[in-house]
């Protein structure tokens, strides 16, 4: 694992794509050839440039899954709607050209290998779109824990996915708001469902859950880190679209205010208003 | 050397720069391109105190632009002084303090804690859609930007740019107001006032419900703008509005600009600015420009 990437410059340059596939209703997977993943982290994300002048922004994705000697990139994305930006992604096929800008953002920091093997249970949250980010995490906290000492919670509202992925990496718990697999309801009902437990956790999903989760740590005393997102311009900590509340003031801002793209996507539960 | 351009009794090695508030303080930037090429870094707006800004989604994508409405967040100048010019000074670039103020007072505030620092110009942004007071308000009307002009020219240790909205009825006008104000360089466009609507989540896409539109969507617009008020008025124009590629900033050129700035243009291209520049020096070889003056305005002249 790569160490120490934080002061790792992003670039912005064309990768290619090396294979795509559906793995659920709108739902795709798309495995990407570029060095950035050289220097990646989980937890950080990439923007992803639609080739088509009346979308210039760029698509913040998350890295779900890094091959850092291979040099391939993994995200799993949502098509989102007709006619977006996720839509054209869709339909890139293998050997075409895919302008991407990265790697972005702090990432989920593990550098800290002897303070984590101290943690006696980890609980590792997904929900929805926030699921993918999870993987590269999992798969890198087995390099630091056992495996019976990583929890694995998904959550969804119907159809699963990333199921077989992630199933190798620890225990895996499923909740489903439709109840078509797993507990019945929120990732919230499938903690209380299965008495979870744990000194650390990790999550990423949308506000609702993250927030839920945020009293959960407070309540039970744990740290725990919480991936967000927001509307990005610039995806470097420029344009000052993308921020946050924090509890703090922050020392670029001036104010109790951080940049997700920059300061983040990463904060601390309690360093954070959500 | 052919690119060197004078704004007002300061030299710029060449005439890009950052359009304000796409480029912070030039750190992020820092990363990708090297900020000694730049002709000047200007930086993002700076008020007396930290201004928290409008509430999110800030930013909206529209064709082939985007909408924003930041509401000049920004450290303070107090933090701005601390750190940001520390920082740019490192730089063999000229450095452009953007200044915004909901008051007369809290501009002038700004201003002259900028007096004894080493920035080289000041940029007063009277033109900001996206704040209820000041910003705007004192940039659509030709006696307000006169008053405004003269008021910072009076106290300003630094020659003084008044950037100009173009949500006006006539661009001319307020120009020529800023010009009889004393300013020393006009630059423009700021952004256009826009709307987008979220059909699927069926509210305003913005928080602010109204943003800037800027991107290569408003181009057409910024360079008949910056093309009519060079013919308005004789001190120089930095122009901006839509510059992405290096054919853009040299219609503008051609159009009356001496500078042009590159804004929406880094978010997609952190590289755009270096590019422009590259492709502006390679443009002038072609048509052999021996300097900017010769190339400035040159559609007007002949
Ligand atoms: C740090 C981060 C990581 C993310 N990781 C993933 C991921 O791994 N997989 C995934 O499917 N999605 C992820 N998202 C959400 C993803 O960025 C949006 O779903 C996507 O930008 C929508 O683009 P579009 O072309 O479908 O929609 P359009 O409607 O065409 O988008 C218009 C504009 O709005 C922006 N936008 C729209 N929705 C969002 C949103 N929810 N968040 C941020 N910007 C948005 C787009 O980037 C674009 O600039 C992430 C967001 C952030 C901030
Ligand atoms: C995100 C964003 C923030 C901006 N902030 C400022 C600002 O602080 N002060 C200012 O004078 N103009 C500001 N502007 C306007 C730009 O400097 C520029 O005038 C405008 O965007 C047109 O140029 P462009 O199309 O190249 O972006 C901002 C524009 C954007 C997109
Ligand atoms: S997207 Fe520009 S500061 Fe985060």
């Amino acid at each position: 694992m790569i160490e120490s990437t934080k002061e790792a410059r992003p670039v912005k340059k064309a990768a290619r794509v090396v294979s795509q596939e559906k793995i659920a209703e709108d739902i795709y997977s798309m495995w990407i050839k570029t060095d950035v993943a050289r220097r990646a982290m989980p937890g950080q994300f990439i923007s992803v440039f639609a080739n088509d002048g009346s979308k210039l922004l760029p698509r913040p994705i998350s890295l779900c899954e890094i091959f850092h000697e291979a040099d391939i990139l993994r995200i799993v994305y949502r098509v989102t709607a007709a006619n977006t930006g996720t839509e054209l992604f869709s339909r890139l096929k293998a050997g075409e050209a895919i302008e991407i800008m990265g790697p972005l953002g702090n990432g989920f920091d593990l550098s800290e290998k002897n303070k984590l093997r101290q943690v006696r249970k980890v609980l590792i949250i997904g929900g929805g779109i926030g699921v993918p980010p999870m993987l590269q995490l999992a798969k890198e906290f087995n390099h630091i824990l056992d495996k019976h000492q990583i929890q694995l919670l998904m959550g969804y509202r119907d159809e699963v996915f990333l199921m077989s992925d992630f199933k190798d990496f620890g225990s895996l718990y499923i909740a489903t708001e439709n109840g078509s697999l797993g507990t019945v309801g929120t990732v919230m009902d499938a903690i209380d469902e299965f008495d979870l437990s744990a000194d650390m956790i990790y999550a990423c999903g949308p506000v609702r859950m993250l927030r839920a989760i945020k009293g959960y740590a407070k309540k039970n005393r744990c740290t725990c880190y919480l991936s967000l997102e927001e509307k990005m311009a610039c995806g470097v900590g420029a344009c000052l679209a993308c921020i946050c509340r924090s509890k703090e003031i922050d020392p670029h801002s001036n104010l109790r205010q951080k940049r997700i793209c920059k300061d983040g996507p990463v904060f601390l539960s309690t360093e954070v208003e959500i | 050397m052919r690119s060197r351009i004078k704004l007002g009794p300061v030299e710029l090695k060449n005439p890009v720069m950052t359009a304000s508030g796409t480029f912070g303080s030039g750190e992020e930037y820092s990363e990708f391109v090297d900020l000694n090429r730049l002709g000047a870094v200007v930086t993002k707006g700076v008020s007396n105190i930290p201004w928290r800004g409008n509430a999110t989604p800030r930013i909206a994508e529209t064709h082939g632009g985007m909408l924003n409405a930041i509401g000049l967040q920004n450290p303070g100048i107090d933090a701005f002084i601390e750190k940001d010019i520390p920082f740019l000074r490192r730089y063999d670039t000229k450095i452009i303090v953007n200044v915004c103020g909901k008051t007369l007072e809290d501009y002038l505030e700004v201003v002259e804690k900028l007096a004894d620092q080493p920035v080289d110009l000041l940029e007063i942004n009277i033109s900001c859609p996206n704040v209820k007071e000041g910003g705007i308000a004192f940039g659509q009307r030709p006696t307000g930007v006169f008053d405004v002009t003269q008021a910072v020219k009076k106290i300003a240790k630094q020659p003084i740019i008044m950037k100009l909205s173009p949500n006006v009825t006539d661009i001319t006008e307020v120009a020529r107001a800023a010009e009889a104000g004393g300013a020393d360089v006009l630059s423009l466009i700021n952004t256009l006032t826009g709307m987008k609507i979220d059909i699927h989540k069926r509210e305003f896409a913005l928080a602010n419900k109204t943003g800037g539109l800027s991107g290569p969507a408003i181009k057409p617009v910024a360079l008949r703008m910056v093309y009519q008020t060079a013919n308005a008025v004789s001190i120089p124009i930095i122009g901006m509005g839509g510059i992405a590629i290096p054919e853009d900033a040299v219609e503008f050129i051609l159009a009356g600009a001496t500078g042009v700035s590159v804004g929406t243009a880094n978010f997609y291209n952190p590289y755009a600015t270096i590019e422009v520049l590259e492709g502006i020096e390679q443009y002038m070889k072609e048509y052999d420009f021996p300097d900017m003056e010769s190339m400035i305005g040159f559609v007007r002249k002949h």
